[in-house]
């Protein structure tokens, strides 16, 4: 059993918890995740460790919420246990100095990006880094960023703080500009994503960008986690998370993540009648 | 007792299983087969001769001392007779259940000349059942530590039965499994209904009251690795048994639509995840209504039956041969068959057809002959150019699996093949590295409980002895 030792709210629908893990803490690094399971009954989900600290033993969650896992996760408080912690999982990041690196964070996906952003900024790139969000209340963990970050550019969709637009064209503006980029680094929803890569295609920019489909084992046991790169199959959990942006078939990986819609309602819409868990953060529609 | 005052024997014929009726049964996850009650296990050993040179045993990969245990059920010794079947196999409950018994133990009784072999799976379930439920549960003794520690990789059978041996001989063990649960595949792909998994859960129980240690949710070769366990966890010899977890495809066009499962995917969902209780569990599957299924093995069988169960209406088996060479236990494909499933044979699969959204809703087959021999001894299925389609919302694929690349590609030294698979002895288990053994299918490829136990029994053997322990 592994023990939420902090939790807070850190925007609508988007939480942060510290969870002590000392195993998983010490073996980490950026780019794995972990699988979680909350009870006896739940479901495997996979989440990106989005910080640790090894010495304190914790690791460091983000999730927003979209379904009867991430929901009940919601209403779990500190002292709180989660039944099942599975990691570190997945291919580490390659990091190395290349010189400049532009991270791209779109809504949830800041927090995969953040210990990216810490290791490249660790072995010294200059890093510049883009978060986007559709408005000012969905913005995470921008200060955590600014501290990983020689440049951080913050955009929201309708204006309402920082720069007025997408993400893409932030980063189509530092191209415009004849920012030297080494690599780019995208996470965040699958549109976006598709998106940041047609730009970098076009300026023939390495990228590299981490993929969320659906998972059960993490370990390469299953194959529900299929990609498609570069025109091969590919598992996800073990060939990946990270793959060349260029080469990733996202069309598939939204058809893919879409598979179980159905299921997922009936399951949510039975969570939301029954009262698991504690209620300090009870999402109750919000 | 003594043989003079045998009678002449009545011609016993071989007592058939109980078994739940195939129309109840293809909608439930219950066990399908019973199990005898005291009359049909004395009347069944009664038909045993107690031979002299007992062919039995010499099926038996792990030489359980058949006749010997047979005799004392036959006397009605059933807990003894369970005692005597542990000290070759440490999980009986299981082998009675899932050995293919047809093919070993039973195919070289000598009752088998004539009529028919000899029930050996059937009592061995019998009185290990019998002892779990009826006995006192004694603890075996243990000996004093010798301060030796063995760590294990993968909670399977050949991981577990290593366990089982060396904790007996005073060297602690401590097993480290990737998922939540403990059995390896007999948790996760062997269905409920064949392999009720409060009887893995008791066996796994029985080892940690004898003082095994048990570490699941990790993944050695990501959060330890082997030459971690070995230098800086400081254990004096590893077991590598992680299993043949790689699922592979066909790589015909399609297979990533939606509804296109593996073998794994599905039966992980539905037995490990308890998908077949959703929505009281989380995890959801397919609920195919018309299935096809890839294969013939007994990983096909199992799939095409929980599909069956979890509520499907139609479920076909696509195999590229004929009835005669499906790999699948025969009783396995009988119960399948029973319950209705189809069987598309001399068929193989050429493409999975998909509609806009990105669901599969097809499968394009081509029809084969049966040709020449190839060095498997089978008849080569071989292409004619007749080609139809099978409509269906859910596809299976069951062609097989592979290693795992995780461990060997993350421990310094370790010989594998050209298939992925970890060079060991077959006699000793022992790979290229020093201080690290290894058995079952990530050595041998995917084969059976019963040689994945064998395999954890003399690789245990071969650890005491390096250890000097006797
Ligand atoms: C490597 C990886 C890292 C991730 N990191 C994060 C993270 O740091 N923060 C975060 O908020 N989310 C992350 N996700 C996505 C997260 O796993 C899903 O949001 C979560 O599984 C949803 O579960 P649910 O039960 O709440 O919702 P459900 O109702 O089950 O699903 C809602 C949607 O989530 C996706 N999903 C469902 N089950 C899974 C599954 N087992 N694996 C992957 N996706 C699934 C599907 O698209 C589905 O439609 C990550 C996914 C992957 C593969
Ligand atoms: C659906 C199905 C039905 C079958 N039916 C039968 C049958 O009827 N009769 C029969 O005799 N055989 C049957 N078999 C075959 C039999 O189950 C296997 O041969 C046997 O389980 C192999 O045992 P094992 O100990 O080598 O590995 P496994 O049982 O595969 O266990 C390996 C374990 O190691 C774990 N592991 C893997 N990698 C790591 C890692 N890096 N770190 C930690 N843990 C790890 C895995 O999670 C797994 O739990 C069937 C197999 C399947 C899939
Ligand atoms: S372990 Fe298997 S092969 Fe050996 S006697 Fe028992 S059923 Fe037969
Ligand atoms: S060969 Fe058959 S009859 Fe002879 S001892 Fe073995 S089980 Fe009994
Ligand atoms: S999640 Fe099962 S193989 Fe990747």
């Amino acid at each position: 059993m592994f023990e939420i030792l902090e939790k807070e709210r850190i925007g609508p629908g988007v939480n942060r918890a510290v969870i002590f893990a000392p195993e998983i803490a010490r073996a980490h690094k950026p780019g794995q995740f972990i699988i979680l399971r909350t009870h006896a009954d739940g479901e495997r989900i996979p989440l990106t460790i989005a910080d640790k600290d090894a010495d304190k033993g914790t690791i460091t969650l983000v999730w927003q919420e979209v379904g009867v896992t991430t929901y009940y996760m919601g209403t779990m408080c500190v002292g709180d246990k989660l039944q099942d912690l599975c990691g570190p999982l997945g291919k580490p990041t390659h990091i190395e100095k290349f010189g400049t690196v532009v991270g791209i964070g779109g809504g949830i996906g800041v927090a995969p990006l953040f210990p990216i952003t810490k290791g490249m900024h660790d072995a010294g790139n200059h890093v510049i880094t883009i978060v986007g969000a559709r408005t000012e209340g969905l913005l995470i963990m921008t200060e955590d960023m600014r501290k990983v970050s020689d440049e951080l550019l913050i955009a929201t969709d309708d204006g309402s703080f920082g720069i007025h637009g997408f993400v893409t064209q932030v980063l189509q503006s530092l191209i415009d500009k004849g920012t030297k980029i080494d690599l780019c680094v995208a996470i965040g929803p699958v549109p976006m994503m598709r998106a940041v890569v047609k730009v970098t295609k076009a300026a023939n920019l390495p990228t590299v960008v981490s993929l969320n489909p659906i998972m059960v084992d993490g370990t390469g046991m299953c194959g529900a986690c299929r990609v498609e790169v570069g025109g091969k199959t590919m598992f996800g959990c073990v060939d990946g998370p990270e793959f060349d942006g260029h080469e990733v078939d996202f069309e598939l990986l939204m058809k893919r993540l879409a598979m179980y819609k159905g299921p997922e309602l009936i399951a949510l819409n039975k969570f939301r009648e029954t009262d698991r868990g504690c209620q300090c953060t009870f999402p109750g529609g919000a | 007792m003594s043989e003079q005052q045998k009678p002449k024997k009545p011609k016993i014929p071989r007592q058939k299983m109980p078994e739940q009726n195939p129309i109840e049964r293809a909608h439930n996850f219950y066990e399908v087969a019973l199990g005898y009650d005291n009359d049909l296990a004395l009347l069944e050993a009664s038909r045993c001769l107690h031979c002299k040179k007992p062919y039995c045993m010499a099926g038996c990969p792990v030489e359980v001392d058949i006749p010997d245990f047979v005799e004392m059920v036959k006397k009605g010794d059933f807990i003894g007779a369970a005692w005597k079947v542990k000290e070759k196999n440490s999980l009986p409950r299981i082998a009675g259940r899932v050995c293919p018994q047809e093919s070993q133990c039973e195919s070289k009784c000598v009752l088998g000349k004539k009529g028919e072999p000899c029930a050996i799976g059937r009592l061995e379930r019998f009185v290990a059942d019998y002892a779990a439920v009826h006995g006192e549960g004694k603890t075996p003794e243990l000996p004093k530590p010798t301060g030796l520690r063995v760590g294990v990789v993968g909670s399977g059978p050949a991981g577990l039965t290593l366990a089982g041996a060396l904790i007996k001989k005073g060297v602690a063990v401590t097993v480290f499994e990737a998922l939540h649960e403990l059995g390896g595949v007999l948790v996760y792909g062997i269905p409920e209904f064949r392999l009720p998994k409060a009887i893995v859960k008791s066996e796994v129980d029985e080892l940690r009251k004898l003082g095994v240690e048990f570490k699941t949710n990790w993944v050695v070769g990501r959060i330890e690795t082997v030459d971690d366990l070995l230098e800086k966890a400081k254990f004096d010899g590893v077991f590598i048994g992680t299993g043949a977890g790689a699922p592979l495809f066909l790589k015909i066009p399609g297979e990533n639509l939606n509804g296109v499962y593996s073998a794994n995917e599905f039966l992980t969902r539905a037995n490990l995840m308890k998908a077949y209780l959703f929505p009281q569990s989380d995890t959801p599957t397919a609920k195919g209504r018309r299935v096809v299924v890839f294969g013939g093995g007994n990983v096909a069988m199992d799939s095409a039956r929980s599909a069956l169960r979890l509520g499907a209406e139609e479920v076909t088996i696509v195999y590229r041969r004929t009835m005669e060479e499906l790999p699948a236990r025969a009783e396995e494909v009988h119960h399948a068959v029973e319950e209705g499933i189809k069987f598309q044979l001399l068929t193989a699969p050429t493409e999975i057809i998909g509609n806009e959204t990105g669901w599969a809703v097809g499968v394009h087959c081509q029809k084969m002959v049966l040709g020449e021999p190839d060095n498997s001894g089978r008849r080569r299925p071989m292409p004619t150019d007749e080609f139809f389609d099978i409509e269906c919302d859910t596809v299976i694929v069951s062609i097989g699996n592979g290693a795992n690349p995780l461990v060997p590609s993350t421990t310094k030294n370790l010989e594998t093949n050209k298939w992925g698979n970890i060079v060991a002895d077959l006699e000793t288990g022992k790979t290229s590295k020093d201080r690290v053994w290894a058995g079952g299918d990530i050595v041998t490829g995917a084969a059976t409980v019963i040689l994945a136990m064998g395999a954890g029994r003399k690789a245990a053997l071969s650890m005491l002895d390096t250890f000097g322990i006797k």
